[in-house]
């Protein structure tokens, strides 16, 4: 007797391209929320760490298209996933379907990461054009801003967490067997993001100390919630949790649990104990828990 | 619309000749395995193994041994694609190559397929496979080129046992449930139709307009007791994820409001020892 009705289907052999892309995807996404918040409701002297949420978000879902792109077995037909082939140039979209509702957040994203990404730059001083400095000057700290980052911040969101929706809604073991692989893939998004953000932030010292614990913070919060998502995906999939009896769960334990979670939660506890690797560990740590964790969830259910 | 059509498979009947198979390769021009190398599964007579991109049509061979191997049962099956009522397929189909026919058959249109794969994951039965030629998915289309020109799909014209039957859904469940009846009637009461409406496995996908008469349980024959569609999960999937959205949020407007409290009274210390209270006393 099978465990479940999934255990009947074919594996899409989705592997590194897509792994790589739902890992940089996630750090677009949680990147440009933390931003994003912070223009919401930060300090003006958290204005280095709003930029360099922008900074990062941009190239790193730059990153995702052509990783997309390439994992498809008929890349130069990319466009069919924007455009009905057939009926050129009416769009093709299923609200129903993530694949398709993933490409268009992608696109859709691409914009309000490109255009926070030159505002960043603006902002700083680097691109000193006047008619863009003009425009600055007019839209920041009012509602567009406003507006413009809070729906950054949802796009960056769905862009993050709609890859588990997506492996979930079909059915394979392990994907289809759980509906909290969203909810999984968003606080890791978040708590890759953060880390990143905090060793770019540490590394350049362009960013207060007070931003910085602000945070880090945070950052312990989002891997606490990360834990117990964790914890819940498995309660959730009931008997087919015994598929990660294997390397797999030893991966799990190690790479995400210890590594990607305890390690950094630890060393924002003890901030001193490492000395001046204690963020770079910290940070280096949670971005490999974050890559092991979508290998993990991506490959274990191909396996089976 | 035409009147739906599709296949009546009668497990009972199959003698495992593989001529299906055959017929279907050569209507559709589908390329031999691994380049036409000789390749043996090892541990079974049935060297095909299962549906892909290449193989359209394939003869399970279901070898049923005692331990000791006194006795022995042999269930064959042509297995296809199954052209689901609600085809999961067709349903996460980003691209549109997926579509159901006049016919209400599910056929995927090679040139608009890109080959995400999406439909291979989410399809219950685990029938689509990238074809290595085309490099597009591919699957059973029921041969729709046939159907258009009024001709039976080529595996049910080349069964000689009439264990694959092609015709209108509902002339082909008539025959479906006469024939359980018989098979009832001589003593086989395992007997029961596997995908028709009210059959206790295939109703959260709408039956199956490719559907079999099975004499032992559907796992026995490789198929899911319960198939179901990919999007039982989108809504909660969504709306666990928009909770998972708005905690991490609270939580970032959480670490403002705490460094917002530890700054002020850190405020209030600095003031209180700057301004140290009147001691008592005159």
């Amino acid at each position: 007797m099978m465990p479940s009705d999934t255990y009947f289907t074919t594996p899409p052999e989705w592997h590194w391209l897509v792994i790589l892309y739902f890992f940089f995807g996630g750090i677009a996404g949680g990147s440009y929320f933390i931003a994003a918040l912070i223009d919401l409701f930060g300090e003006e002297q958290d204005r280095p760490l709003a930029r360099l949420g922008y900074y990062v978000a941009f190239p790193a879902t730059l990153i995702c298209a052509p990783l997309l792109i390439l994992d498809l077995k008929r890349p130069e037909r990319f466009w069919h996933m924007l455009v009905q082939s057939e009926r050129i140039p009416l769009p093709a979209f299923k609200w129903w379907s993530p694949i398709s509702v993933g490409a268009w957040a992608l696109l859709i994203f691409g914009l309000f990461t490109f255009v926070s990404f030159i505002g960043a730059l603006v902002e700083a001083g680097v691109i000193r054009w006047a008619p863009l400095q003009a425009i600055n000057n007019a839209v920041r700290r009012g509602r567009v801003s406003a507006a413009w980052s809070a729906l950054g911040a949802a796009a960056g969101f769905f862009l993050a967490s709609y890859t588990g929706v997506l492996l979930s809604v079909t059915n394979r073991p392990i994907w289809a067997d759980t509906k909290l692989l969203g909810l999984l893939f968003v606080t890791s998004a978040a708590s890759t993001a953060a880390a990143l953000l905090l060793m770019l932030g540490w590394r350049r010292g362009a960013v207060t100390r007070d931003s910085l614990r602000w945070l880090t913070r945070f950052d312990s919060g989002v891997v606490v919630f990360e834990l117990v998502a964790l914890v819940l995906v498995v309660i959730s999939l009931g008997s087919v949790a015994q598929e990660w009896l294997s390397a797999w769960g030893a991966i799990l334990v190690v790479g995400v649990v210890i590594i990607g979670m305890l390690v950094p939660l630890a060393l924002h506890w003890r901030p001193r104990l490492l000395g001046n690797l204690t963020i770079p560990t910290a940070g280096v740590a949670a971005l490999i828990g974050g890559l092991v964790l979508r290998a993990v969830v991506v490959l274990s259910a191909q396996s089976v | 619309m035409a009147e739906p059509v599709g296949f009546f498979t009668d497990t009972t009947v199959c003698i495992g000749c593989k001529a299906c198979q055959v017929a279907c390769k050569e209507w559709n021009q589908l390329p031999a395995i691994a380049g036409g190398a000789n390749t043996l599964s090892g541990q079974s007579y049935d060297n095909t193994r299962r549906l892909d991109g290449e193989n359209w049509r394939h003869v399970k061979f279901i070898e049923q041994f005692s331990p000791d191997r006194q006795t022995a049962r042999w269930l064959l099956m042509s297995d296809v694609c199954k052209h689901c009522v609600q085809a999961g397929c067709l349903e996460v189909c980003p691209t549109g190559a997926i579509i159901r026919t006049e016919f209400d058959t599910v056929v995927i249109q090679a040139d608009v397929c890109n080959g995400c794969r999406a439909c291979i994951a989410a399809c219950p039965f685990g029938v689509i496979e990238i074809n290595p030629v085309t490099k597009t998915a591919q699957k059973c289309t029921l041969c729709y080129d046939r159907l258009q020109l009024g001709m039976t799909p080529a595996c049910a014209q080349a069964c000689p046992t009439q264990s694959i039957q092609f015709g209108t859904i509902s002339e082909l469940r008539q025959r479906a449930e006469a024939r359980v009846k018989q098979l009832r009637d001589l003593g086989e009461k395992n007997a029961y139709l596997y995908g028709v409406p009210g059959d206790g496995y295939t109703d959260d996908i709408g039956g199956l307009n490719a559907f079999f008469l099975l004499v032992d349980k559907p796992e026995v024959y490789g198929l899911p007791t319960k198939p179901k569609l990919p999007s039982r999960n989108l809504i909660p999937g969504s709306a666990f994820s928009v909770i998972g959205a708005a905690v991490i949020g609270l939580l970032g407007l959480f670490s403002f409001r705490q460094r917002r409290l530890e700054r002020s009274n850190a405020n209030k210390v600095n003031h209180t020892a700057d301004n140290p209270p009147a001691q008592g006393g005159a």
